[in-house]
């Protein structure tokens, strides 16, 4: 039945009282109806004020997002801050921005890989250049150190599984180099992304960091950065990218082709998955006596829902 | 007496401790020196029984004599064994001397295996043991809901190709791709009136380029026309295809922003497009028979 133009109710009518669910559900949607009609005619209305006033109206108000409110975290990073430019060019990674190391990556997993974890171990291998995965076999990881270091690797990756899913993620930087542990979530190999295109090649890619601006930002982004060799073949039109949004950093891999100079395609490839930082340590693994710089401490660092550390 | 008890226990009554499986039954008492139920390895059916038990990586020698049957407190007498494993066994020989050989043999087993074990463990503590850590599910569910959000808020697409043209725009790529145009104009802007002439020329260099090289032009939404002499003439079609596109500086995409799949390089062709041909035969004339 039409809804009428005028009704009239009782003044202490409300649609949820009605117990006939049918009846109920046909109230409630006429009045979410009036109610866009009310709101669609308060927007025109305002509209036109806005219009009549010209250039006197008061400007548009920017609608609040997280970002937007975000706690102000005074170890943000200046661009032109020389103390940061010069601690950067003091610290672990400075050989490799100095272009006197090549990365050379060793990528492992925990004790008895599952099948999942196994595949996604190789095709990271395929992204990242110059990388190679050996089995775990029971090894200590306090062990291998030395004799990755010996063999001039200069970063590991521990891929953590649990319950046949890989969780968990270890980056170290070898030759004693900060160690960061993330927590690796929504992985999704190769064959479980739509649309994907071809294998990636050889080429080695371009790497594209966003949205690091803290000081601890910075070091996790420069860690990423490292693990790239320096110099991306531009003809492989491969690109890395490691996105920080609200602490959490997405990882995905894509082969862009510019069509125009300013419209650019991307195709994903490649697996993707999100980190979220626990704890950045100044030396290697060593879970004991390391000395952390930053640790997720949930009770402290959890309580407000506008502020991020990355 | 024991006979009675187990008469009771064993078979007809009920024992607490006793297990029953398809196959077996167990005894679940603590000094039991077996783990069955039998009339030779109930604590309570026998008398005179010994057993072996470790307590804290030790391992104790267990004895219960009849003449203690009364005293349910010192019912069991405790002699702590060597940690040395043949001096233990004497130890067990010489305190169960003149005892049932079923009884002894079995207790010297029985401290065998526990030593086994408490070695295993002591290897075992030594090599990494996996942490496992409880979960919150709340926060669990928390993390996820604020990964997914966080997700939509990224856009990453949009973000990774304003990049990529932000870096196109500050010449990082070099000489690989060549529309520059946006740089042309600019350098009018800056520049004025008189060298218009020049980047005009200049210009039309570029076209001239652009016709030898034809790279990441774009394929036009092609004509029926096109069509025909798509099979006969490809290369050549191709060229004239340009040089409109040249004349003209039209671009038009053929494709949607990185929704559709590229394949691979630049599909310099026209989209693929299949030609269907519907043949129809005709129904055979049904013949009358005369």
């Amino acid at each position: 039945p039409p809804a009428p133009q005028r009704v009239l109710f009782p003044p202490t009518f409300s649609v949820s009282e009605i117990k006939n669910k049918q009846r109920r559900h046909f109230m409630f949607l006429r009045w979410k109806q009036q109610q866009r009609k009310e709101k669609l005619a308060a927007k025109k209305k305002r509209r036109k004020e806005r219009e009549a006033l010209g250039d006197k109206a008061p400007p548009k108000a920017i609608p609040k997002t997280i970002e937007n409110q975000r706690v102000y975290d005074e170890t943000t990073v200046n661009p032109n801050d020389e103390e940061v430019a010069f601690d950067e060019a003091t610290d672990e990674f400075a050989p490799y921005f100095n272009r006197q190391t090549v990365p050379k990556i060793l990528i492992t997993t925990s004790d008895r890989p599952r099948g999942r974890t196994v595949r996604f171990c190789e095709q990271l291998a395929t992204v990242i250049p110059n990388s190679h995965v050996y089995y775990r076999r029971g090894l200590a990881l306090k062990r291998i150190i030395p004799q990755c270091i010996a063999r001039d690797f200069t970063d590991l990756i521990v891929i953590n599984e649990d319950r046949k899913i890989p969780n968990g993620l270890v980056l170290s930087h070898l030759p004693d180099g900060p160690t960061a542990h993330f927590r690796m979530s929504s992985v999704r190999l190769r064959k479980e992304i739509k649309r994907k295109g071809k294998e990636p090649t050889e080429h080695v890619p371009e790497v594209i960091l966003n949205n690091f601006t803290t000081r601890l930002g910075h070091s996790v982004g420069r860690m990423f950065a490292s693990l790239f060799p320096h110099d991306p073949q531009f003809i492989g039109r491969q690109v890395a990218t490691f996105h920080n949004q609200r602490d959490y950093i997405f990882f995905r891999f894509h082969r862009y082709i510019f069509k125009s100079e300013k419209k650019v395609g991307i195709q994903e490839l490649g697996p993707r998955f999100t980190l979220k930082l626990r704890s950045l340590q100044k030396g290697t693994f060593d879970s004991k006596f390391g000395e952390y710089e930053w640790i997720h401490k949930r009770r402290e660092m959890d309580t407000s829902r506008r502020k991020f550390h990355l | 007496s024991p006979q009675v008890v187990w008469s009771m226990l064993g078979n007809r009554q009920f024992c607490s401790y006793k297990m029953t499986t398809k196959t077996q039954n167990f005894c679940r008492n603590e000094y039991n020196l077996t783990g069955l139920c039998n009339r030779s390895s109930c604590p309570l059916a026998n008398s005179q029984y010994a057993t072996v038990r470790e307590e804290k990586g030790r391992c104790y020698l267990y004895m219960k004599t009849i003449e203690r049957a009364a005293f349910p407190r010192r019912l069991w007498e405790r002699v702590l064994l060597n940690k040395n494993y043949e001096k233990a066994l004497e130890q067990i020989d010489e305190n169960l001397i003149y005892w049932p050989r079923f009884i002894r043999h079995k207790c010297k087993q029985r401290f065998t295996k526990i030593t086994q074990y408490l070695i295993r463990i002591r290897k075992l503590t030594l090599k990494r043991q996996r942490k496992l850590v409880p979960l919150r599910r709340k926060i669990e569910r928390r993390e996820r809901r604020r990964e997914e959000k966080a997700l939509v808020a990224a856009q990453l697409d949009n973000a990774i190709e304003k990049e990529l043209l932000e870096r196109l725009k500050q010449d990082t790529y070099g000489d690989i791709y060549n529309f520059p145009i946006h740089a042309f104009d600019k350098a009018l802007q800056q520049q004025g009136a008189e060298s218009e002439s020049e980047s005009d020329a200049e210009r039309e260099e570029e076209d001239d380029e652009d016709v030898d090289k034809r790279e990441f032009v774009e394929a036009e939404d092609s004509d029926l026309s096109d069509f025909e002499d798509m099979d006969k003439l490809d290369t050549s079609s191709e060229e004239e295809q340009e040089e409109e596109e040249e004349v003209e500086k039209e671009v038009s995409h053929s494709k949607s922003k990185g929704k559709t799949p590229l394949k691979g390089p630049a599909r310099r062709k026209r989209p693929y497009i299949e030609i269907e041909y519907e043949e129809e035969t005709e129904p055979t004339t049904k013949t009358k028979a005369a």
